[in-house]
């Protein structure tokens, strides 16, 4: 009986499954092997040998380099900020009665948003060329400050705008999750902790945030998922020449080997991607670690 | 501490709108005696929970003065009370085991009252011998049975040795045995540790059980206080001795005719001092005497065997039950062949109440209060 439901069980999981093989599983060990393939050509579809010659052609590429470095910056600071921000907001709309609504809806809006679109507000306000300042100029040179150009400026300028629009990006979705985990709780824990006499702040350490850790967790990997693969942002920012912009990122670096200027390399893009992968997934097993001490599940 | 509920009134707004909200408690007055358990009853709904929340400050009184000893703490914030609760659920933390969930109040005091670790462990330990859950203080709630949970519950909200222990129905989920060991326990650490109780319940019997003073409250009114025994042989009302007692008292359409109570065409007792009338007439199952000499004639339905008691289940056309229940010694079954019983009643197991408002009229040589 039980071998018959099983059987039952594989028949209907095997559409998904023919699937997941098809366009999942085949890609990636194809991958694989286009990384170990030693001068590939695309033209003959021809390469000279197995190895690991493309893996340290790409650790040695200062593209490259640069691209793991901006990207790694970008996670460290983009994922606690936004996560961090989010909690705030998402806490301040729980607390309101009136409006929450519309607050609610407001703070959506990003997410909705195209971003190219966001990333054309984004030059209006930061650009600055030789006859205009942007929005932002205005209010740094109104308060006493030097005009900076964020866009094609110094390097930390431009990390720094490419920061704040990623979590400007993220943050509605963000604020949307953390905004129902919140209102989840059942409020009979915060009576019985009031009664006993909690300080916000200790109810908010000990039983809020526990509470909602399941969804926080959620975030926090899928955050730093989302940050490694940054590519589309930093192009509606500046442009498709990342690397002469030093603002390119992994995905991109990826992107550039296949399609870009100083594309046609598919050995080198799958060995990044290769890279990419395991940098991803060690972070995720660590996040996994760290979650089992501190994330509750009911 | 002595508690002092004056005029308390609780009306929540309406929703939308301006209708009239909804009105859970209603001019309350009363006076918790330090030391006390008292028992607050009344049906579902009776804005007993409400009661509770105003006194532990969760909820703000719409009019009505609370006390605490002779300090006013009706604008006092919750936090600052010193008052434990066990709520109708538990509402124990269920991240936390069981050990932090008993420390986490004490974790909340300040400067001179801030303790050690060893000093909380110790007062955890000393509550948890009392609740006795020793040996479960490294789990969560969630590995614990009902009981369990509500010991711990307890535990909680003693710890901190708080001035008031207010429980919102603490045994509504456990099953029967349970329910009678568990409401025993907490007679006993509330003899053992005197602190001023107030136990919420729906359920008479256990309000009558364990405590020093009954509150029977319908609609956010108070209906009746006092002794549980002062209150079940003495009910103000009609719902009050409807309310008390299990089983329920009989309720019969009965009448006042030269002082003699009628029902249906019997005569059953002389009420001396009662106007003449139709009345309602409560009779206690215990306040049946089987005698065939005996007033009050019924149809024998059953007789179901009770151990020492035995209970006669017969029908009367007056009652307003199907059935009316009569409990006698077992020594005087009726005979098989028996189909009409016939009851003589003792009279301090008869009330008379008003058909229109309830009201209680009492009857007795000489004496005569009406309502
Ligand atoms: N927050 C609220 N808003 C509006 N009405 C409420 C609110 N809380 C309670 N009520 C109403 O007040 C009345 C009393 O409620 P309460 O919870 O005090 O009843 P209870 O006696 O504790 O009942 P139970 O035995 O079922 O727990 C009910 O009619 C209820 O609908
Ligand atoms: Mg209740």
């Amino acid at each position: 009986m039980i071998e018959k439901n099983n059987l039952k069980a594989w028949l209907y999981l095997l559409p998904a499954l023919l699937f997941m093989i098809v366009f999942m599983v085949y890609p990636i060990v194809d991958v694989f092997v286009y990384s170990m393939e030693e001068g590939y050509n695309f033209v003959s579809q021809r390469s000279s040998g197995l190895g690991l010659y493309n893996f340290s052609y790409v650790l040695h590429d200062t593209y490259f380099l640069q691209a793991v470095k901006n990207t790694f910056i970008m996670v460290i600071i983009t994922v606690p900020i936004s996560t961090g921000f989010a909690l705030l907001i998402a806490l301040a709309l729980n607390s309101i009665q009136k409006l929450r609504e519309l607050f609610q809806t407001i703070y959506f809006l990003p997410y909705v948003t195209n971003t190219l679109a966001v990333g054309l507000v984004f030059m209006v306000l930061f650009k600055k060329t030789a006859y205009s300042d942007g929005l932002v100029n205005l209010l740094i040179t109104f308060f006493g400050g030097e005009s900076v150009d964020f866009i094609d400026g110094p390097y930390w300028a431009k990390m720094f705008v490419m920061c704040f629009y990623i979590i400007w990006i993220v943050l509605p979705f963000k604020v949307l999750l953390l905004t129902s985990a919140l209102a989840s709780v059942n409020k009979m824990y915060y009576n019985a902790a009031k009664v006993d006499g909690t300080g916000s702040f200790r109810v908010f350490t000990k039983i809020t945030l526990p509470m909602i850790s399941p969804t926080v967790f959620y975030l926090v990997i899928t955050g730093f998922i989302g940050a490694f693969k940054e590519y589309s942002d930093a192009v509606a920012l500046f442009g498709t020449d990342l690397n002469a912009a030093g603002m390119n990122t992994i995905v991109g670096y990826v992107y550039d080997m296949l399609y870009g200027d100083s594309g046609g390399y598919p050995s080198f893009a799958s060995a990044a991607a290769i890279i990419l992968f395991v940098i991803v997934l060690t972070i995720t097993c660590i996040n996994l670690l760290v979650s089992k001490k501190h994330v509750y599940y009911s | 501490m002595k508690v002092v509920l004056d005029g308390l009134t609780k009306i929540f707004p309406p929703r939308i709108g301006k209708g009239k909200g909804v009105t859970a408690v209603k001019d309350f007055t009363f006076v918790i005696p330090d030391g006390t358990l008292v028992a607050l009853l009344g049906p579902s709904g009776c804005g007993k929970s409400t009661m509770l929340n105003m006194i532990c400050g969760l909820e703000k009184p719409t009019e009505g003065k609370i006390f605490f000893g002779n300090d006013d703490v009706t604008d006092l914030p919750s936090e600052l009370r010193g008052v434990g609760m066990v709520f109708q659920n538990y509402a124990l933390y269920p991240h936390m085991t069981v050990y932090n969930n008993i420390i986490f109040p004490l974790g909340n005091l300040k400067g001179e009252e801030k303790l050690t670790k060893e000093q909380m462990k110790e007062k955890a330990d000393k509550v948890a011998s009392l609740v006795q859950i020793e040996e479960l203080m490294a789990r969560k709630p969630g590995e614990l049975s009902g009981g369990q949970q509500q010991r711990v519950a307890i535990a909680r909200a003693l710890v901190k040795t708080p001035r008031l222990l207010l429980m919102d129905e603490p045994l509504s989920n456990l099953d029967a045995r349970l329910r009678l060991q568990t409401r025993e326990e907490i007679r006993r650490i509330q003899r053992e540790t005197g602190v001023t109780t107030i136990f919420v319940t729906h359920d008479q019997e256990e309000a009558m059980s364990i405590s020093d003073v009954i509150v029977v409250m319908k609609d956010g009114e108070l209906h009746q206080c006092g002794k549980p025994q002062e209150v079940y042989d003495d009910p103000s009302n009609l719902f009050v001795a409807k309310f008390l007692g299990t089983p329920a008292i009989n309720i019969f359409e009965g009448r006042v005719e030269k002082e003699k109570l009628m029902i249906g065409d019997d005569t059953v007792l002389d009420v001396q001092g009662a106007r003449d009338g139709a009345v309602i007439v409560g009779i206690r199952p215990e306040g049946f005497i089987y005698d065939k000499d005996g007033g009050l004639k019924c149809a024998l339905d059953r007789v179901e065997v009770m151990g020492r008691d035995i209970s006669i289940v017969s029908k009367n056309p007056a009652c307003e039950a199907p059935v009316v229940r009569s409990i006698i010694d077992s020594d005087e079954r009726p005979a098989d062949d028996v189909t009409t019983v016939s009851f003589k009643l003792r009279p301090n197991k008869v009330h008379l109440f008003e058909p229109e408002t309830g009201a209680r009229i009492r009857f007795g040589k000489g004496r005569r209060i009406d309502g």
